[in-house]
């Protein structure tokens, strides 16, 4: 009997600890063509081959926040092996071994940190018991070095390549039973690893699903109409078919209400014309051909000018409805020694993630394969099953690395439009969009407006906060990521408080970017709150700290929101930055500070800009104070996730926007859209500030109080404040 | 029409039409994936190669146009003596987030520093500034940069 034959054989061991809503299964899991094919699996997660060598199951979407390394890594903490020997291998789509497998909301961490470690310490405890055995003594004399299971009283030592196989007759110890080593002895975790793919990466291998080839492969491409959703009127297909190594065109009725209700879940095939070619260059030249019109839609009126219109005539009115009212405003506001009112704005914006949306997909005698690079895979699954009327169970869906997501692959219609085209075409198709495509077809982080007025008293308390927060939405619902809790900060930590909502109905298509709410929410709060700092005569992070109140904790899980933990961060970031010695600055330069709660995490951020007498912006430098609990699996890619969340938000703030005129999307590429360079990013001091609370995920909480703590360091340069992004040298002209 | 190109020290062949932007016909004819399709229009860097040690935007170069010029691409720079430094300081620093932009990225450093072993961060930024990296990883490339030409790195 080969190590092969025994791992598929041995039986199905099910277990599961369920923490955090998350069922982890210890079955079993041989794969098939795996490079270790003499390895023994120890459980869905880990095999141990013969010579040593241990492969560990990455199983969630690595789209650049480093996921793939940071989940092995506590895994491989637990089983203690020495990192330089494990090997990593991407899980496809599978919900019955691995639950949900997504990239999002900066969960990856907080919810598989119990779990993963349980999963490796699990799969050591099977190698001692293995190893007791044949030593005929209690598993509780055992102890293990990396690798290797030791028998201290005897001397006796075995490696754990040679015990994997015994291991098939081990039955699984309950996770919850494990004891889960103490972090001073960690070898591996917090300490600062390179992505796995790093080599990969540096040498141009093919990792990426626009990099998916297949044996007998075609290419394709996917015109949709500039107004989203609007049906083809006319195409000439024909024209299309003449060029040179084009196969095939052909429209795509589509469901025009897709497009509306594609976000994570639902939605569906977006009508379109399909060109298949040899090339994807030869595709592209049959699509500039097609002589494209379009059905009329019911949204191809719509302009974000008419929206600003509207939003200010409704901003100005009574409110739809009241979300929150605490207290007495109206009184409070009469009774403050000072009040200011204030409107702010902020634009649509686009992800833009640099690898432009693809999907290769091989529909053959029922069945289809799925090779994309998503987010989220298994919505994507069952979409392609309810689009094209296969079971669920006929579709595989292979995950690729991505070349960003920033929450734009949670929505997978480029997978469901590859597998579409893919069953007419009769052949393995790659889809890729061009970035004309992407920008244009994008579910996009919606506007919003608020409408101000806060007051103090005389010895500088915010006594009174009203919003009246005009967004997109139909009755009391809101358009997806256009939403705002009733709980957002500065809510219970003001007496008198009213939050107001009015909302316009959009047809433009809206969902998740990268700390969604927060990215928008954290702008205007945290500036409001600076107006009423200096409105108040307060040093704005001693105004900041006051405002946080004397509890250390505020309202329940899961809505609570520790102050002592914002405290410590805000604390932190003033030392961190000299604030104290910022009068000192030139003129013409500032000092900024924000701080934002969102994704488990607590952020402080000072921004220092020099604005010069044209009204150019630039940033000096950014300190940041974090806290996300008491453990950093990974400093490397921690460092890399807050720097890059910061330069994101920095990013977004100077430059991004998207408008749309006549429904149509106004910009198509990067010259229109631009993005920051390495020209003006600056340096980004980061401190992680430790707390004893388990570790929180890193891929968006860094971004919301970037963009607040410029436009405050603007303020404090210019005396201008900033109150709709992006900011324009024109607004800050001397 | 079939044009040869001499790719990382090699004779290809491919079959396109000459108007194909070297781009496509390195990726899909010849099956060199490492240059990578961000946007088209030369503004964002991911497609950049070497011809005759220049870096270039390769979507904007038709193939016709290439004649019997040298392409590097990624692939070739494990070859290159300054762009094996490059990636050795590339995966010291783990610079990638996503590491899409990348090989360009590193294509671009490559040249910068076979023109000016030394560069200042002026230097950097005006070699650079061609190559978006949407999750900005600006502050590691620019010190990866120094690493790569044995300078001081903050």
């Amino acid at each position: 009997m080969t190590y092969h034959q025994i791992g598929a054989n041995r039986r199905q061991v099910l277990a599961s600890v369920s923490a955090a809503g998350l069922t982890l299964s210890f079955a079993v899991a041989p794969k098939a063509g795996a490079a270790d094919a003499g390895a023994t699996p120890l459980n869905a997660y880990v095999r141990v081959a013969p010579d040593g060598a241990v492969t560990i199951v990455a199983k969630n979407p690595e789209i650049g926040q480093g996921i793939k390394t940071s989940l092995p890594m506590m895994i491989a903490e637990e089983l203690d092996v020495d990192w330089a020997n494990v090997r990593i291998e991407q899980a496809d789509n599978d919900p019955k071994l691995y639950g949900r497998q997504f990239a999002g909301g900066s969960m990856a961490t907080p919810l598989h940190w119990d779990e993963l470690r349980r999963v490796g310490a699990v799969a050591r405890l099977m190698l001692i018991q293995a190893a007791a055995q044949a030593w005929n003594c209690a598993p509780g004399e055992c102890s293990t070095t990396p690798g290797v299971v030791l028998h201290k009283a005897s001397g006796r030592s075995r490696t754990y390549g040679s015990l994997a196989l015994a291991c098939a007759d081990v039955p699984t110890p309950d996770p919850k039973s494990v004891t889960l080593k103490d972090p001073k002895s960690y070898r591996i975790v917090g300490k600062a690893t390179p992505q796995y793919d790093v080599a990969g990466i540096v040498t141009g291998a093919p990792l990426f699903g626009i990099d998916v080839t297949r044996p007998g492969m075609v290419y394709a491409t996917y015109a949709k109409a500039p107004v989203p959703g609007a049906r083809v009127a006319s195409a000439d297909l024909e024209a299309a078919k003449s060029v040179k190594g084009v196969r095939k065109a052909f429209v795509v009725e589509g469901d025009p209400d897709a497009v509306l209700v594609r976000g994570m879940v639902g939605g569906g095939l977006t009508p379109g014309v399909a060109v298949v070619a040899d090339t994807w260059w030869a595709a592209r030249k049959g699509r500039d051909k097609l002589n494209l019109a379009w059905a009329d839609h019911p949204t191809s009126k719509q302009s974000t000018a008419a929206f600003a219109e509207q939003a200010k005539a409704l901003g100005a009115g009574k409110p739809q409805r009241t979300a929150r009212n605490d207290g007495d405003v109206e009184a409070a506001l009469k009774g403050a020694a000072k009040t200011v009112k204030a409107a702010y704005a902020y634009p649509f914006i686009s992800h833009s993630p640099l690898e432009p949306m693809n999907c290769t997909a091989e529909y053959k005698d029922g069945k289809l394969e799925i090779w994309a690079p998503t987010q989220n895979p298994e919505p994507g699954r069952q979409l392609c099953a309810k689009t094209l009327g296969i079971k669920p169970e006929d579709i595989t869906v292979h995950m690729t690395r991505c070349g960003g997501g920033f929450g734009r692959r949670l929505g997978n219609e480029y997978m469901v439009e590859a597998a579409w085209i893919a069953r007419e075409a009769g052949a393995p198709v790659k889809l890729l969009w061009t970035r004309e495509d992407d920008m244009q077809h994008d579910f996009y982080r919606p506007g919003g407006f608020h409408f101000f007025e806060g007051g103090v008293d005389g010895s500088g308390k915010v006594v009174a906060w009203r919003d009246h927060f005009v967004s997109y939405g139909e009755g009391s619902g809101f358009a997806p990521s256009a939403g705002m809790s009733p709980n957002e900060f500065p809510a219970r930590f003001v007496a008198n408080y009213r939050q107001d909502v009015s909302v316009m109905p959009l047809g433009v298509p809206t969902g998740p970017l990268r700390a969604p709410g927060s990215n928008a929410l954290a702008f205007v709060h945290q500036s409001f709150i600076d107006e009423l700092a200096h409105a108040a005569g307060a040093d704005p992070l001693a105004f900041q700290i006051a405002l946080l109140g004397d509890s250390d904790t505020v309202g329940d899980p899961p809505s609570q929101y520790n102050a002592a933990r914002m405290k410590g961060v805000l604390k932190a970031v003033g030392e961190m930055s000299g604030w104290a010695k910022r009068g000192k600055l030139p003129k013409g330069e500032g000092m900024g500070v924000a701080c934002y709660f969102s994704h488990m995490g607590y952020f402080a951020e000072v921004c220092h800009v020099a604005v010069s007498p044209a009204g150019d912006v630039k940033v000096k430098k950014v300190w940041v104070a974090a806290d996300v609990g008491r453990q950093i699996v990974n400093p490397s890619g921690a460092m890399n996730q807050v720097q890059g969340s910061v330069l994101d938000g920095l990013s977004e703030a100077l430059h991004q926007e998207i408008t749309f005129a006549d429904g149509k999307i106004e910009q198509s590429n990067f010259p229109d859209y631009p993005l920051m360079r390495i020209n003006e990013a600056p340096p980004v001091e980061v401190k992680f500030v430790m707390t004893d609370y388990s570790p929180t995920g890193l891929g968006e909480p860094a971004l919301p109080p970037a963009i607040p703590a410029l436009t405050n360091a603007i303020f404090a340069a210019t005396g201008k404040r900033v109150r709709s992004l992006p900011v324009r040298p024109e607004m800050l002209k001397a | 029409m079939a044009y040869t190109l001499n790719v990382n020290g090699k004779a290809l062949s491919a079959d396109v039409d000459g108007d194909t932007p070297l781009l496509w016909t390195l990726r899909d004819s010849l099956g060199i994936l490492g240059p990578k399709y961000g946007c088209g229009v030369a503004a964002c860097g991911a497609c950049t190669v070497h011809i005759d040690g220049q870096p270039v935007r390769s979507c904007q170069v038709p193939t016709e146009a290439v004649g019997g010029a040298k392409i590097t691409t990624i692939e070739g720079m494990a070859a290159h003596p300054v762009g094996q430094k490059v990636q050795a300081a590339w995966m010291d620093l783990d610079v990638a987030q996503c590491g899409y932009c990348q090989p360009g990225q590193i294509m671009s450093a490559t040249a910068l520093l076979a023109a000016n072993p030394k560069p200042t961060d002026a230097d950097i930024d005006a070699a650079m500034a061609g190559n978006l990296c949407r999750c900005a990883t600006y502050t590691r490339i620019r010190a990866a940069i120094k690493r790569a030409s044995g300078q001081k790195e903050a």
